[in-house]
């Protein structure tokens, strides 16, 4: 087999110097002029675009599924398990000050602000395709930055294996974690082995369509890994931890059988519960046929060669 | 008593009217497409709620009478109609919409899905509770054999409630809940029953 090349376009080639410190200007000026209004202001959703991004070839061609889809039907269980939930409820999220720690193995432990990430980092525009372990998907314009470039901030020691990633426990505003029958153990935890969040198709998302990254959506940064299945990309991040073995995943410990370490998308290892080969293309309507789930969710090419030799039935 | 009187007065072509407003609305907010981003999955789940509810809704009748007096015995059939017709409606949105008459992926989920093929179990538990909710075929059943068939009704709103707790990502809340109003529900009959039993025996040696 071929190796597959990425295409690894220069940043200056995607976001021209100047386009790239004018957004700095921009947004530090929003910032600056509105303070913590900010948050509202563009949770919004105005009609144009408050991020600057760049394109990138990792974007696919498929029309994105809708900004209004996108935004009301969400799993995010801290704010309730009915898809509807987290839109109606996650407006009590605060999200600044926010920082995200980075710990474990690295030589240079440290935090990310957000505000430096909106800033400091070149942003690109990601249009993936995302498909989630109930069987349905959507094509979702993120904004984000390689992981890559965050974790290599913090000079990852040659012995670290496994990111560890951990959502934020705030149980003032996220009404599960105050529930007596939670859906699942908090804080919500996920993890990817030290390559594939290295991928460059790994990315901390901090905005969609343009925007900063709507409160049901995961803000207000969260991981992106267009090849597993929605529940591994884990929303609200405040820790990365650096690891040798392992790290807990929560869905695993949720219910190990029908959960894996991997959950890389696959259409021939089914669910326990029920078929993975074929799925429900959101915002396409109530007589649209199911769509046939790709391998790795498209992303073969990209990611394919990261479990070469490996047994995808055992390591679901 | 007032409730009696208006329940003897109710015709009960009211509980079909009532029974399918949701089913009505449903469909007409998804033809419409006002069922939000996933409209299959929406009408799917929406439906197959409103049929426990109806089984549900059967199933309290005799411990209404029985602990709070209340008769809505004129009702029942009508009632279970109304949620075998969900079921229905529910199964047929599966087979059209969700599975789009793919016979190979519906045998397979049958056979490899528990919760579809409880569900499925259900259904066919019910189908001959439906063919046989009119008066013709009570009288040529016989009350008594009429009686025991209907008693399919216990397994089958069973299934249904344990159908919808497996389907879930996790353990949650609200289909446990509708678990626990069935088996309540059974757990009140059988116990109502030894106590008749009882008192039955003892009628006969005193
Ligand atoms: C007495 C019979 C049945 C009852 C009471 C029933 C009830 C339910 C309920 C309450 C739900 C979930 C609603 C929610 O999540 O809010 C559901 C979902 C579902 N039912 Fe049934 N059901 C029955 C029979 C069937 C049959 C015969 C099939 C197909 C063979 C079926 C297939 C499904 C499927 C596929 C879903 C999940 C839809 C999704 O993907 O979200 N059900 N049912």
């Amino acid at each position: 087999m071929p190796v597959y090349k990425y295409p690894m376009p220069l940043a200056s080639e995607i976001t021209s110097h100047s386009d790239y410190l004018n957004r700095r200007t921009f947004l530090t000026g929003i910032a600056g002029a509105t303070g913590l209004a900010m948050t509202p202001f563009l949770g919004e959703g105005s009609a144009h675009a408050a991020l600057k991004a760049g394109k990138s070839e990792f974007s696919t061609d498929a029309k994105p599924t809708s900004r209004q889809d996108i935004t009301t039907y969400n799993n995010f269980y801290e704010f309730g398990t009915s898809k509807s939930d987290p839109a109606a409820n996650a407006g009590t999220l605060t999200t600044r000050p926010w920082t995200i720690e980075v710990d474990g193995m690295v030589n240079n432990p440290g935090t990310l602000d957000i505000d430096d990430l909106l800033t400091k980092f070149p942003l690109e525009e990601r249009i993936y395709r995302f498909r989630c372990v109930e069987a349905w998907s959507m094509v979702i314009p993120w904004v984000g930055i390689p992981l890559s470039a965050l974790l290599n901030k913090f000079d990852v020691q040659g012995s670290a294996k496994y990111v560890a990633f951990e959502t934020l426990v705030r149980p003032e505003e996220m009404p599960q974690q105050r529930s007596l029958f939670p859906p699942l153990e908090w804080p919500y935890v996920e993890g990817l082995r030290l390559d594939e969040a290295m991928h460059p198709l790994t990315i901390m998302a901090v905005g969609l369509y343009g925007d900063i990254l709507p409160n049901q959506n995961g803000a207000p940064a969260r991981l992106v890994v267009p090849w597993k299945y929605g529940f591994k990309s884990i929303k609200s991040v405040v820790k990365m931890t650096l690891t040798e073995s392992e790290p807990p995943t929560s869905w695993n410990k949720a219910a190990a059988r029908e959960y894996g370490f991997y959950s890389n998308v696959n259409p021939q290892v089914d669910h326990p519960r029920w078929s993975q080969a074929t799925e429900r293309k959101i915002g396409a309507g109530l007589f649209a046929s199911r769509v046939d789930t790709l391998m790795l969710n498209g992303y073969a090419d990209q990611v394919g060669s990261l479990y070469s030799g490996m047994d995808l039935k055992k390591f679901y | 008593m007032v409730l009696a009187s208006i329940i003897k007065r109710a015709p009960t072509w009211l509980v079909y009217l009532a029974g399918f407003i949701p089913a009505i609305y449903y469909i007409w907010a998804g033809v419409t497409n006002q069922l939000g981003a996933d409209p299959i999955a929406t009408l799917e789940n929406a439906l197959g709620e409103w049929a426990l509810i109806m089984l549900i809704a059967g199933l309290s009748v005799t411990p209404l009478l029985r602990i709070f007096g209340v008769s809505l015995v004129k009702f029942r059939r009508a009632i279970g109609l109304v949620a075998f017709a969900y079921v229905v409606l529910h199964f047929t949105t599966y087979l059209w919409l969700d599975r789009q008459w793919d016979w190979g992926a519906i045998w397979g989920d049958i056979l490899k899905r528990p919760y579809i093929t409880i569900g499925t179990l259900a259904f066919f538990l019910l189908l001959p509770l439906a063919l046989t909710s009119n008066n013709r075929a009570i009288s040529k059943l016989g009350a008594h054999s009429w009686r025991k068939l209907h008693r399919l009704v216990y397994p089958a709103a069973l299934f249904g409630a344990v159908h919808y707790a497996l389907l879930k990502k996790t353990w949650q809340l609200e289909p446990l809940l509708y678990v626990a109003a069935v088996v309540a529900l059974l757990t009140w009959r059988w116990v109502a029953k030894s106590k008749k039993r009882r008192q039955a025996e003892l009628a006969v040696s005193s």
